[in-house]
């Protein structure tokens, strides 16, 4: 579970299983994310956003090493204080990770709130995202910094999209630290 | 518009894709915390005979995720501001029910989809609603009709990615399914940037994203161009 802030996000990962016949890609691994919001339904929000993380995750698991197999990722949203998208983005990557999934490359989400003076915030809580003018939630993958996923919010001039993406690649950064330093540590006690 | 019981319609065709929307207008209370803001309602189906893909059934992660794009431009773009559309506050305001159907799927779906919408909107003519002081209840004059306020054209343009390098504008069905990623960028009249969509797929460097940023606002003024031309056209006498 991952938890920056108030925002907090369970992630359970459950495969390399057998997969039903109807779901089972002949190449690769199928793999099915499940986003189940605090209170309510599932709706079509969360299916818009199950399919971001879907795409994000196939383009870094290595899923031809594991043909006509099914990978089930199940995140279920605990309290929601801003940054939810990159939250689910974090806990989705350290749930591949803890797994021990073949991975191309990690993967972070960062969000960018912008203000309606032109200031740029990261990770906004719920009533910083509420005042922004605009808000672009990244996916930055570790390998080289490239964009993985990127979806905005309200709108916003080119300059201001390129400044939040530089903004973002840098606190991916800090991101991947501290991936490194929960493996380090969660693998240190046994 | 293409469909005459409807107040507002347009058929686009992108190549092969065909979308067609429909907008419908009703009336109803608005909610209780925006008491001065209508609705807009859009929802994308993708039957099952625009591609063999698509069973017939609830509707598929495609269109759900679709449908909340559109809702997302909408909102990003204010193209309609939900305050244009109330007609007395706290008691009545108009719904608009966007249906956006594509009957070919050729690949491209959210582009086709946003100008179709585009399109069904300036076709729109909605009637004079007047609330009776003495009665309370709404009248109709239904040979009054005003088009609705569209206060910016967000316009969609989609890349298919292969393999960190190629960027293919407008991909066709197969070329989405060979591609490794997508991206679509939507931009308003004032080159700013509605809506950056792209779910996942291969990654992208900002240089790449920032020509493909180029090239969009570049399409938006022929596409406007078009849609200013078509609407033109069928202006009534």
């Amino acid at each position: 579970s991952v938890c920056p802030g108030d925002t907090s996000v369970l992630a359970g990962l459950y495969g390399p299983a057998e997969a039903k016949i109807s779901k089972e890609l002949p190449d690769r691994a199928a793999l099915e994310v499940l986003l189940r919001p605090k209170v309510g339904l599932p709706g079509v929000l969360e299916r818009s956003r199950e399919q971001l993380l879907r795409q994000t995750c196939e383009a870094v698991l290595l899923g031809v090493l594991h043909p006509r197999t099914a990978i089930s990722l199940v995140l279920q949203v605990l309290s929601d204080a801003g940054s939810l998208l990159s939250c689910c983005l974090n806990a989705a990557c350290m749930a591949l990770l803890d797994a021990g999934l073949p991975l191309a490359a990690l993967f972070c989400g960062v969000t960018c709130a912008l203000q309606p003076d032109g200031t740029i915030l990261l990770d906004p809580t719920a009533r910083q995202e509420q005042e922004a003018r605009a808000i672009l939630t990244f996916a930055i993958a570790s390998s080289n910094r490239k964009v993985l996923m990127a979806t905005t919010k309200g709108s916003c001039s080119v300059e201001e999209m390129q400044q939040c993406l530089a903004a973002a690649q840098c606190a991916a950064s800090t991101i991947f630290q501290f991936y490194r330093d929960s493996v380090r540590r969660r693998y240190s006690k046994c | 518009g293409s469909i005459t019981t409807a107040d507002g319609s347009a058929l686009v065709k992108l190549g092969n894709t065909t979308v067609i929307c429909g907008v419908k207008a009703e009336l109803a209370a608005p909610a209780v915390d925006s008491a001065n803001k209508g609705y807009i309602v859009p929802n994308v189906e993708l039957p099952s005979l625009c591609a063999e893909r698509f069973r017939s059934g609830p509707p598929g992660e495609e269109a759900q995720a679709a449908s909340q794009f559109i809702a997302d431009v909408i909102e990003n773009s204010q193209m309609i501001v939900k305050e244009d559309l109330c007609i007395a506050n706290g008691k009545l305001a108009w719904v608009l029910y966007c249906d956006i159907i594509c009957l070919d799927y050729d690949g491209n779906l959210l582009d086709a989809s946003v100008f179709a919408l585009l399109a069904a909107l300036k076709n729109v003519q909605l009637p004079l609603v007047t609330i009776n002081e003495e009665s309370g209840l709404s009248e109709v004059n239904l040979k009054q009709k005003n088009p609705l306020i569209i206060r910016k054209h967000p316009v969609a343009t989609s890349f298919a990615i292969f393999d960190d390098t190629l960027l293919i504008v407008d991909p066709t069905a197969e070329e989405e399914d060979l591609a490794t990623g997508t991206v679509t960028i939507v931009t308003d009249e004032e080159g700013r940037l509605c809506s950056v969509h792209k779910p996942g797929g291969s990654p992208l460097t900002g240089a790449k994203l920032q020509d493909c940023i180029t090239r969009a606002i570049t399409r938006h003024k022929e596409v406007k161009k078009l849609i200013d031309k078509v609407i033109k056209s069928i202006t009534p006498k």
